[in-house]
């Protein structure tokens, strides 16, 4: 009798999905990390100068925040929900969900695109001619804001083709309703984006 | 290898977390409004820790992994926060 290996893959296959969510989970704890530093630094700024802050703050857009976080916001609901979908085995609906969050990306970006492009404008960008008119402290302010916000917008780059990559293993069968801990992995590194966009958005856009 | 039994967050309780998510990012808007002097910036803080609480629990299933990974998460989130507050007052007492 022949033996054909192929039909034994399965049986001796290791997964350890417990392991790999762990691995995960310790990466993010080093994208906080990156994060944090900023945060301090931050911190010990505006507890210099919290004037400067305040009049930075104000030259922001809270509209566009305030839609910015909405936008994410929903998008983590939408991983979520993906999840969940494969988890009850309804992969169309999980690719649904994926293309919807992708989706918030673009949008996201977008608004950040046209937010940006106002400050261009006003030459608040670091090495334009009206930052070297602001205050030591509002420069300060600016610099960590195109820093911070442009860093996370990375990362948010990095979360939609991520995601995008999930859904093309979906279609050739690669994560299904039995295996699908990868999708879970790039739904965790999505929730970091949003929890990061989370502080970023009061600590910037909402001083007083 | 045997299947590890996984918990399923329904519709439901997402959309329920996401309404959640939605309210408290109006109350953080509707606070900002008034002058709270150095409050404001603890208020702001504790509003987006509830925020991130939410999701890590929710979204991130924490709340159903292994008590392993919920310690390592814990331990890890407590040293960073403690880290973050004493190189602030560090740096502030200067």
């Amino acid at each position: 009798m022949e033996i054909e290996p192929s039909n034994h893959v399965h049986l001796t296959e290791h997964r350890d999905d417990e392991g790999q969510r762990m691995g995960m989970w310790i990466f993010l704890f080093t994208e906080v990390i990156l994060f944090g530093g900023l945060f301090l630094v931050y911190a010990v700024y505006r507890n210099m100068h919290p004037v400067d802050f305040h009049e930075g703050s104000i030259k922001l857009n809270v509209v566009i925040g305030a839609i910015n976080t909405i936008i994410l916001l929903t998008s983590s609901y939408f991983v979520a929900m993906a999840v969940s979908s494969m988890q009850k085995g309804k992969v169309k609906q999980a690719r649904t969900l994926l293309l919807l969050t992708i989706l918030c990306a673009i949008i996201f970006l977008v608004n950040k695109f046209f937010e940006w492009q106002t400050k261009f404008h006003h030459g608040l960008f670091p090495g334009m001619e009206e930052f070297y008119k602001l205050s030591h402290g509002e420069s300060l302010f600016f610099i960590l804001y195109f820093f911070m916000t442009g860093l996370h917008g990375v990362h948010v780059i990095v979360g939609a083709v991520f995601i995008g990559f999930i859904l093309r293993y979906i279609k050739k069968g690669k994560v299904n309703p039995v295996r699908y801990t990868l999708l879970e992995n790039s739904g965790l590194y999505w929730h970091l984006v949003d929890i990061i966009w989370i502080f970023l958005f009061p600590l910037f856009y909402l001083i007083i | 290898m045997e299947e590890e039994k996984r918990h399923i967050v329904g519709l439901d309780k997402n959309t329920l977390i996401w309404i959640d998510l939605l309210i408290l990012t109006f109350v953080t808007i509707s606070v900002a409004q008034f002058n709270f002097r150095s409050v404001t910036v603890i208020i702001a803080l504790l509003i987006a820790s509830t925020k991130s609480y939410l999701v890590i629990t929710n979204f991130m299933h924490l709340k159903f992994e292994s008590r392993m990974l919920k310690l390592m998460v814990g331990i890890a989130g407590v040293i960073f926060i403690l880290i973050l507050i004493a190189l602030f007052l560090d740096y502030s007492a200067r």
